[in-house]
């Protein structure tokens, strides 16, 4: 890790720590816009890392962003981070301007399809969104379609089309977006190659997921040795009893393997390669979160299962992140299609490569 | 905390390459018959022709100096090598001790004569170890140690006995853990001395323990008055303890503590890609996922030992987490893969299985039991 990712760590770390406390978390899930919180990243430059200059961005590599995705994952910001840097990384790879406005992405699930019909400078818009995270704070939203000529990505105001507001098991907004038939001056249409596009998000996205599970899963860890440390029965901390640390061991277990797949899905994003390496981390982060989020619970007892404590923060959003950009089945059978074409014998190397 | 962060390590072409290289000399192997590939082959697999051929290569003892015979790579290029060998289930279970913990507790703690004498003795796949640390009455309580060395002129005599002792009828030493002084109560770690034993020499028995499936890997060694010349101290007098430790951090989260039932994971994935069941291979891939996240994690503690840094907890959860996936993949392959795993198996996956099976057990005993290591991670992860 090099000196200028361990500063982002360190001021990001901060920021965090000092802003986005267990109170705002909660204000947000009540319907607050975190907007503190947003700005001071925005006026760090966190935002733009790892967009080149020209573009409108900070500079910087994936590898630093998703530093400071981690701590916002470990800190639950209740803020788009994640979804604007999708979405600007990949306005970025299509050679556009991007800013540090909140921007979120609506990744077309089954026949989700956007239409845009040319009329003059205008386009007429129509399709429906599901779950959009945050989109009723974003600035702008990302949504692919057919034009009447091509596959295009646009880039629309949220605030354009009908908003319906949702919430995820965690209280984070996802949100229905509806455009019926609406005359729109202000967006931009891309053409794309529809293929290619789809795949850089839903790697993209279940790696943004990934590293934010990984974060989450560091504070689970954290909050539940704090709490064995702090708590006492039978005369002692529990963390003093052979039960309470073998759930402690695996626990930081999960963890620990959390980390190491989400730091070899960076390695593997950082080089272009959205295979099998983004695959397998998001299916091992995903069962990390279900494992470690029941013992995290089991050793905080009942005060861990109540809204005053900061546990359920974290918990609740490790249960969204895992379904959010594919389950272990949906990444399992992707995977198994790579597994069932490569030559007999051929696991070990299928493991080794890159 | 800062113990389970892992440092992220790519391996370098000039590594990529020597991958190859043994990779093309194991397959080469095989299709001339010299073994077939087998699970915990790092426990069962025993060749001491296959363990020359290794040596002569140069694939034993490869960081060692090269005045001791070694080949002064690095521990990442040693990581790779064994990897692959575990991974093909070739029978390397003659040298493994040797190779793995001897030469680099001589390196550390030895003379200058035992390293010149021992070293490339090991390095060309010819003198085989066995470990020497529990007894009757000290498993997972090791300190309990009660084999006992009292001085003689110009030596020592051993009396007591060393169990669970994985290929002592084959090897030619034992480095032995035993009491120099008698044990303080309050202190149980001091006193003890490590030797090193000619399991040759007169007044050592070593009776076989057969296991579960009537195959000799166990055995229980007992020394009656065995004379143990001063050269063969290993280390200082009274610093075995320590000493002992030190052994076993090169013991745990080595690609050995979860590449046990490789050989099996892949036979199940030949299996159903040749069937086509493409849903079943799905439910495969969670292991892979899991298998490929816990080699970064060990290649990431290799890479810390190699700079130095001792990460106890990190290879304590590393061999927990690994020795649970090694059951977890044979439990997984027989809800797949219908068959009739038996002594007598009709396919190389049924005989996989078999081996499997029956050697679970072990995979979560040997080199710490499950109990002892998450204590060892609670109590690092808890700082107390």
């Amino acid at each position: 890790m090099n000196d200028i990712t361990q500063i982002l760590i360190s001021s990001t770390t901060k920021i965090m720590k000092d802003i986005c406390t267990k109170e705002l978390v909660n204000e947000a899930e009540q319907g607050r816009w975190a907007a503190d919180l947003w700005d001071i990243l925005a006026d760090s430059g966190m935002i733009t890392v790892a967009i080149p200059e020209e573009l409108g961005g900070n500079g910087g590599s994936y590898t630093d962003a998703l530093s400071i995705l981690r701590l916002a994952g470990k800190y639950s910001a209740p803020i788009p981070l994640a979804e604007t840097f999708l979405g600007n990384w990949l306005l970025a790879d299509l050679g556009e301007q991007v800013s540090d406005e909140p921007l979120t992405v609506a990744f077309p699930k089954g026949d989700e399809q956007f239409r845009f019909q040319k009329h003059g400078d205008e386009w007429i818009i129509s399709g429906k969104a599901r779950f959009v995270p945050w989109a009723r704070y974003a600035k702008w939203m990302i949504v692919l379609g057919q034009s009447d000529v091509e596959p295009v990505l646009a880039l629309v105001r949220p605030a354009n089309g009908k908003i319906e507001y949702g919430q995820n098991l965690a209280g984070e907004a996802r949100d229905t977006i509806t455009f019926d038939d609406v005359l729109v001056t202000d967006c931009r249409v891309i053409p794309i190659e529809f293929e290619r596009v789809i795949n850089q998000l839903w790697y993209g996205g279940a790696l943004i997921r990934s590293v934010m599970m990984a974060g989450a899963l560091e504070r689970i860890l954290e909050l539940t040795l704090t709490y064995s440390s702090e708590r006492s029965q039978f005369g002692r901390p529990i963390h003093r009893f052979q039960a309470i640390q073998h759930q402690l061991a695996l626990l930081a277990g999960e963890a620990a393997a959390a980390g190491a797949a989400a730091d070899y899905a960076i390695e593997a994003y950082q080089a272009g390669r959205l295979s099998k390496e983004i695959a397998m981390a998001k299916i091992r982060i995903n069962e990390a979160a279900g494992t470690a989020a029941a013992m995290a619970h089991q050793v905080h007892g009942a005060i861990g299962f109540t809204y005053e404590h900061t546990l359920h923060q974290s918990t609740r959003r490790l249960w969204s992140w895992r379904d959010e950009f594919g389950t272990e089945t949906e990444w399992g059978e992707q995977l198994a299609d790579q597994m069932m074409t490569f030559a007999q014998n051929e696991l070990w190397s299928f493991l080794t490569s890159k | 905390m800062k113990s389970l962060q892992l440092p992220v390590v790519q391996l370098s072409e000039q590594t990529e390459a020597l991958r190859r290289e043994i990779r093309d000399f194991i397959h080469e192997e095989q299709e001339k018959g010299m073994f077939e590939p087998k699970c915990d082959s790092w426990l069962s697999g025993y060749s001491p022709e296959f363990s020359r051929k290794l040596g002569e290569r140069g694939w034993i003892g490869m960081t060692w100096p090269s005045r001791y015979g070694g080949q002064e790579r690095s521990a990442i290029e040693r990581y790779v090598v064994t990897e692959e060998l575990l991974a093909a289930g070739a029978p390397v279970a003659a040298h493994w001790i040797a190779d793995r913990q001897t030469g680099p507790l001589l390196l550390r703690y030895g003379t200058e004569q035992q390293r010149e004498f021992f070293l490339p003795k090991i390095a060309k796949g010819e003198c085989y170890f066995a470990i020497g640390l529990s007894e009757p009455n000290a498993g997972s309580d090791l300190a309990a140690v009660s084999s006992r060395a009292v001085k003689v002129e110009k030596g020592w005599i051993l009396n007591g006995s060393k169990i669970w002792t994985s290929g002592a009828h084959f090897a030619h030493y034992m480095i032995t853990l035993c009491r120099t002084s008698p044990m303080n109560q309050q202190n149980r770690h001091e006193g003890m001395t490590q030797l090193l034993v000619d399991l040759s020499a007169p007044g050592v028995t070593v009776r076989p323990i057969h296991l579960m499936t009537g195959e000799h890997h166990f055995n229980e060694v007992i020394f009656e008055d065995v004379f143990i010349p001063d050269e063969m101290l290993v280390g200082e007098e009274g610093n075995g303890w320590k000493q002992g430790m030190t052994e076993l951090a090169y013991e745990r989260s080595g690609p050995e503590r979860f590449l046990s039932t490789f050989p099996l994971l892949e036979e199940l994935v030949n299996i159903l890609q040749l069937t086509g069941e493409k849903r079943l291979m799905g439910q495969v891939s969670r292991l892979v996922s899991r298998l490929w996240t816990l080699r970064h994690m060990s290649i990431g503690i290799a890479q810390m030992l190699e700079e130095g840094t001792a990460p106890d907890v990190a290879a304590a959860l590393v061999k927990d987490m690994g020795t649970q996936f090694e059951q977890q993949v044979a439990e997984v392959a027989r809800l797949l893969v219908s068959a009739s795993p038996s002594a007598a198996p009709s396919s190389r996956f049924e005989k996989l299985m078999t081996e499997a099976i029956l050697h679970a057990p072990g995979f979560t005993l040997r080199g710490g039991t499950t109990e002892i290591l998450r204590g060892i991670v609670a109590k690092g992860v808890v700082g107390k």
